[in-house]
C-alpha cells in the first residue's frame, strides 16, 4: 500500500507546473514526539510532500508509463517551522524531464510566507543505466495515488487524458 | 557568441560543486568525477540537467556518458579488456575524453577514470565551439 502525505492538488498543467496542499494536524502522531511541548513538522516530511507533489506531476507527463522514483535532493532549504494548523502550499515545476529521468524545483510557502526551497531528480527506473529489470506493474502510481488527480485527470488538458482521446 | 575555454571551464566547475557538493579547490582539471569527486550514476544526469540549463545546449545521454550501449559487445570487450576495436569505438564516440591512460590498460573498469572535470571541459567546448 502506499502512503500518500499530500490532501489534494489545486492547480495542475500538465508537464508544466503543479500545486498542491497539505493540512498539518496534530492528530499525525510523529508531532507527539517531534517534539514534547513543540510540535513542529520534520523537514524530511515536507521533502516526501514535495516528493510527492512533483513525483505526480512527472509522473503525468508521461502518462503514468514511468516508474518514477525519487533519486536526488539537488536542494532542500528550510527557513521557517510548520506547526499543526498550518496548511501547506507546495508549489513544484518541471526544469527537464527526459527518457530516462526529471528534475523539478519547488518551494514551499504557508500563507504566503517562503517555509522551504526543494529542487529534486527523479528516475525513471526501468531506464536505469544500470539496465536493472523490475517488476511489471507499477508499484509507484497505484489507483490510490492518481485518485488525487481525478478531476484534473478528466479535464483534456492531461497527458493521460490526451492519450485516452488517441486510442 | 563564442564562449572562451577559461568561462567554459569556470562554469563547469560551478556545475560540479553545485551538482555534487564538493569544495572549489577538490575540482581540478584532472580530478575523475567518480574516483576523486564522489559521483555516482545519478549524478551524472544531474551533471547533464545543469549543464544543459547552464549552455543552453541538448545533450542525449548516449553523447556524453556511451559506454553502456558497448559493454554487453564481445568484439568491443572481451574479459573486461577493451579490444583494439572497442578502443576505436571509444575514440570515435569521445573525441572529448583524453583515453591516453586507458590504451595502456584497457580495462574497462578504469574508463571511469578519464571522465575527469578536464574530459567535460572539452565536452562543452566541442558542443559550443566545435572543437575537442
Amino acid at each position: 500500500m502506499r502512503w500518500i502525505w499530500i490532501d489534494k492538488f489545486i492547480e495542475f498543467h500538465s508537464g508544466e507546473s503543479a500545486v498542491a496542499i497539505k493540512n498539518v494536524t496534530l492528530a499525525e502522531e510523529h508531532l507527539h514526539d517531534h517534539f514534547p511541548g513543540f510540535p513542529v513538522m520534520p523537514e524530511s516530511l515536507m521533502i516526501e510532500a514535495m516528493a510527492q507533489t512533483a513525483g505526480i506531476l512527472v509522473g503525468e507527463a508521461k502518462s503514468f508509463e514511468e516508474k518514477v522514483i525519487l533519486a536526488k535532493i539537488r536542494k532542500a532549504v528550510f527557513f521557517d517551522y510548520v506547526k499543526p494548523g498550518d496548511t501547506l502550499r507546495l508549489q513544484a515545476r518541471i526544469d527537464s524531464v527526459t527518457t530516462e529521468a526529471a528534475s523539478t524545483t519547488g518551494s514551499i510557502t504557508c500563507s504566503d510566507k517562503l517555509i522551504a526551497e526543494i529542487d529534486l531528480i527523479f528516475s525513471h527506473i526501468d531506464k536505469n543505466l544500470a539496465g536493472k529489470k523490475f517488476p511489471q506493474e507499477n508499484f509507484v502510481f497505484t489507483d490510490t495515488f492518481k485518485s488525487l488527480l481525478k478531476t484534473f485527470l478528466e479535464s483534456t488538458g492531461s497527458a493521460e487524458a490526451k492519450s485516452e482521446q488517441r486510442q | 557568441m563564442a564562449i572562451s575555454r577559461d568561462e567554459i571551464t569556470t562554469q563547469v566547475k560551478e556545475v560540479l560543486v553545485d551538482a555534487l557538493g564538493v569544495d572549489d579547490d577538490e575540482v581540478t582539471s584532472n580530478a575523475a568525477l567518480i574516483g576523486d569527486l564522489g559521483a555516482e550514476s545519478i549524478d551524472f544526469l544531474d551533471i547533464v540537467f545543469r549543464l544543459e540549463k547552464t549552455f543552453e545546449i541538448k545533450i542525449p545521454r548516449e553523447e556524453l556518458f556511451p559506454a553502456e550501449g558497448l559493454m554487453n559487445d564481445p568484439e568491443l570487450i572481451n574479459n573486461g579488456k577493451l579490444t583494439d576495436k572497442g578502443l576505436a569505438k571509444l575514440r570515435e564516440k569521445l573525441p572529448f575524453v583524453d583515453l591516453t591512460e586507458l590504451e595502456k590498460d584497457p580495462q574497462i573498469n578504469k574508463l571511469a577514470d578519464a571522465f575527469t572535470v578536464d574530459a567535460i571541459v572539452n565536452f562543452v567546448d566541442y558542443k559550443l565551439n566545435g572543437s575537442s
